[in-house]
């Protein structure tokens, strides 16, 4: 044992468990990634990185907490993970006429993990050979470590659904053999794709809650930002990655003013600025430069510029509105979303008024894709009140309330409604 | 490795008979594609066309395929691959994507233990 791992002083009872629950959330992904390439098998990674955790709490009692409590828990997963394969491997030696034993004897180098193990995780985890649903819970799961009751309760499914669809699509990889590997660079665009995509589900999941009382749900935001992060750590390189990055922090800058104290929904004209977290912006800020920088922009990073040209905004009206139109015609160049198109219209009542957006609108509602999408009413009725055209703003208010689930959204709705309605 | 069946989806109804020759040239340089990209067809079969099938589900005997759809099950072939990845991108060159598709699928092994 060399001197970095050699343990501290003994702990309390009390200091052992924070470690364990620190080491818990920061070195999970870590501890998990470099075991199941060992494991080859989710299930046996979980198990035996589970049991490393809670034998990290006697051991760490007795010896002290390690320096690297990170590598003394996956070099224990790993052992573990290593014995029930041994075990197997016995079991099918004495039973010979069933099969050839495989040879499950993996390579473990002395070091104890490489970086690039997160990264296997990750793209296992959001392959597309898996449904959308299923990489956004296994990505909870397995490289959040979050438990499957608390994933079902972000997504207000009953437990048992969320337990059986993560059994599915862990039964997939194993039994498809999906692989355990960061896709070769031409594939690399496809799939980084996939897995920001993820990443931003939930975010923006957390970001506006699709149902129930709280409009942000905290847990998933913060799980979102993690996890770009740590995407930004491990993938330098990548534009996208910072884009994505840039884009969680300018959002959730903003998170405390979007309610007002009673968790009313304010728009971002009546956001409170000087509430705005100034850190995140600034920080966003630099990573949108990088990003733009690189000269492959991408989506994620015109949506984190547009996002910046609000944060540094002095107000709404003196927001730099022309500039955020040509980043929308720019993003959809590259994405064209009719999402990103009704967005566009906003900037565009603000450059050519209401009149000019309110026509774009009614265009956009011929798209199929956008029928039953609350914001496309919403964003109607609000171009009607400016038009002082009350009564069909009023019946567009009532359009976006029968689309809408998130309780602090309709409270919003209904307030304008009422305004609209008394004027 | 592992074996997957590759499920050959085309337009009803599927006739090999009327493949054209553009297809049978696809077709004939497919084998060496799959063994470029690291695969092996195990073997292979192609279907009559589907007006050719009669379903049977309980005691009901119907002409035509199981599923009534606008693409029908025009043959299949057993692949080994060494991964879903490979697996995909052999499926992907199989000329039966341009018009149909295909359902990449692992064959099913008993459990060791």
């Amino acid at each position: 044992m060399n001197a970095a791992e050699r343990a501290v002083v003994p702990a309390t009872a009390a200091e052992v468990e924070r470690a364990v629950a620190d080491a818990h959330r920061r070195e999970w992904t870590f501890v998990l990634a470099a075991t199941a390439r060992v494991a080859g098998d989710f299930d046996l990674a979980e198990e035996s990185v589970q049991e490393a955790y809670v034998a990290a709490l006697g051991a760490w009692a007795r010896d002290g907490v390690p320096e690297r409590p990170g590598a003394w828990l996956t070099a224990t997963a790993r052992r573990k993970a290593l014995d029930v394969l041994r075990r197997r491997q016995v079991l099918r030696a004495k039973l010979p006429l069933l099969v050839e034993p495989d040879q499950v004897e993996p390579d473990v180098p002395d070091e104890v993990a490489v970086p690039d193990d997160r990264l296997r995780l990750v793209f296992t985890c959001c392959h597309p050979a898996l449904a959308r649903e299923a990489q956004v819970a296994l990505t909870l799961r397995l490289v959040c470590g979050v438990s499957t009751a608390d994933i079902a309760s972000a997504f207000l499914v009953p437990e048992p659904t969320m337990a059986a669809r993560i059994t599915r699509a862990k039964k997939k990889i194993a039994a498809a053999r999906i692989p355990y590997r960061v896709p070769e660079a031409v594939e690399l665009p496809d799939r980084l794709d996939g897995v920001l995509t993820v990443v931003h589900l939930l975010y923006t999941t957390g970001h506006t809650a699709p149902s129930g009382g709280d409009l942000v749900r905290a847990d998933l935001v913060d799980r979102a930002l993690h996890l770009a992060r740590m995407l930004a750590a491990l993938l330098p390189d990548e534009p996208e990655v910072r884009g994505l990055l840039a884009l969680l922090l300018l959002t959730d800058a903003r998170r405390a003013t979007r309610t007002d104290a009673e968790g009313r929904l304010l728009r971002l004209e009546d956001q409170d600025r000087t509430g705005w977290d100034r850190d995140a912006i600034a920080e966003g800020h630099r990573l949108v430069l990088d990003a733009f920088r690189t000269g492959r922009t991408g989506r994620y990073a015109i949506q984190a510029a547009i996002a910046s040209l609000h944060a540094h905004a002095p107000s709404y009206q003196a927001t730099d509105w022309p500039q955020i139109v040509r980043l929308y015609d720019a993003l959809l160049a590259r994405w064209p979303s009719p999402v990103v198109a009704l967005n566009r219209t906003v900037a565009v009542s603000m450059v050519d008024g209401p009149a000019v957006a309110l026509a774009a609108v009614d265009a956009l509602a011929r798209d199929p894709r956008l029928a039953g999408y609350h914001y496309l009413p919403a964003i109607r009725a609000d171009l009607l009140r400016r038009l002082g055209r009350d009564a069909e703003a009023a019946g567009a208010y009532r359009d976006a309330l029968d689309l809408v689930d998130n309780d602090a959204e309709r409270d919003f709705l209904t307030t304008r409604l009422g305004e609209v309605l008394a004027s | 490795m592992t074996q997957y069946a590759v499920l050959i989806y085309s337009p009803a109804p599927a006739d090999p008979m009327d493949l054209t020759p553009d297809y049978i040239a696809l077709l004939d340089r497919y084998p060496a594609q799959v063994a470029e990209l690291g695969g092996q067809i195990v073997t292979g079969f192609a279907l009559q066309p589907s007006t050719t099938a009669t379903a049977v589900r309980g005691d009901l005997v119907t002409d035509g395929p199981f599923i009534e759809a606008k693409e029908v099950v025009a043959g299949f072939f057993v692949l080994e691959a060494p991964d879903l990845d490979t697996a995909v991108r052999i499926a992907k060159l199989n000329p039966a994507t341009i018009h149909g598709g295909v359902e990449v699928r692992p064959l099913f092994e008993p459990p060791a233990e």
